[in-house]
């Protein structure tokens, strides 16, 4: 199980709770299939992906961002059980998806930088090592059930 | 791949970095050392605490590397020549470490530059990082 101190957890919440879903998550999305152009593989179904400018203004992914950003919601509530609060979604992903695991962490990364902008100085070495390590815990549990 | 709009704005952009080299050199290292503990180990022999001298001078150093790298990406690899050898013969840092190094140098230009660092900076950068580190590592075996 993993640890978290009292500082972490209220980093993290902080994070969250200051967060603007509607715009952080469609960022987000938008940077990693535009910074990682070869995970833009999983989204044939959403339609124009043929540019930057095509993928921001694209409402299927702005949905789909706002999504998986609340979808980390859960881990938040869950703290002390990230693996297994994300078990199914992780045999979602593999079995159904087939998302190579190593998304998950391209997607964080992207997060990261998406809030780093937006917090500006408030980001510091701390709360970005307190937020990574929230970030690895879930892409760990989302690859978990992967067989 | 680089395009010549991107290598551009990418001189551009470490252009007006080099007079704060060492704050986001400073910085990225800082960063790279809380989140990535394992990365202390390279530098049992230097006081890497906040605002350090050594944390400032090396994190000047290895930003003035950087951004002198992207005035002609295209010579890179005359560029980091001494860099190569350097690296590979004597500090034999794993490159997996220049992958951390890199995230955390654009968490630290994202702090910097907030909305400036656009998509397109961002792709732009991790792409001339990966670059870099790549042309860093080529000496080592």
């Amino acid at each position: 199980m993993v640890e978290w101190t009292e500082q972490e957890r209220s980093i993290i919440s902080g994070i969250f709770g200051s967060l603007d879903y509607d715009d952080v998550g469609p960022k987000s999305l938008c940077r990693c299939l535009i910074v990682y152009p070869w995970t833009q593989r999983y989204f044939g179904a959403f339609g124009n992906l043929y540019n930057a400018e095509a993928i921001m203004n694209n409402p299927k992914i702005a949905a789909h961002g706002t999504t998986v950003l609340h979808g980390l919601d859960r881990a938040l509530k869950n703290m002390d059980d990230i693996k297994g609060t994300y078990a199914e979604l992780s045999v979602l992903h593999s079995e159904k998806l087939h998302v190579d695991p190593d998304n998950f962490r391209l997607l964080a990364d992207c997060l990261t930088i998406v809030i780093a902008a937006k917090m500006g100085s408030a980001f510091t070495p701390n709360v970005q090592a307190a937020f990574q390590k929230f970030l690895s815990v879930v892409v760990f549990a989302l690859g978990r059930q992967y067989h | 791949m680089l395009s010549k709009k991107e290598k551009e704005l990418l001189a551009e952009i470490w252009g007006r970095l080099t007079p704060v080299a060492e704050d986001i050199g400073s910085e990225a290292l800082l960063r790279m050392f809380i989140s990535y503990p394992g990365t202390k180990t390279y530098f049992s022999h230097l006081d890497i605490s906040p605002r350090s001298p050594h944390l400032l001078s090396h994190g000047k150093r290895i930003v003035l590397a950087i951004a002198e790298g992207a005035k002609d990406i295209s010579q890179l690899t005359v560029t980091l020549a001494p860099l190569q050898t350097l690296h590979a013969y004597q500090l034999r840092i794993d490159p997996t470490n220049f992958k951390l190094f890199s995230h955390c140098m654009l968490v630290t230009l994202a702090c910097y530059l907030g909305d400036d660092f656009t998509h397109v900076a961002h792709a732009a950068m991790d792409k001339y990082l990966s670059a870099f580190a790549a042309v860093l590592a080529e000496k080592y075996r």
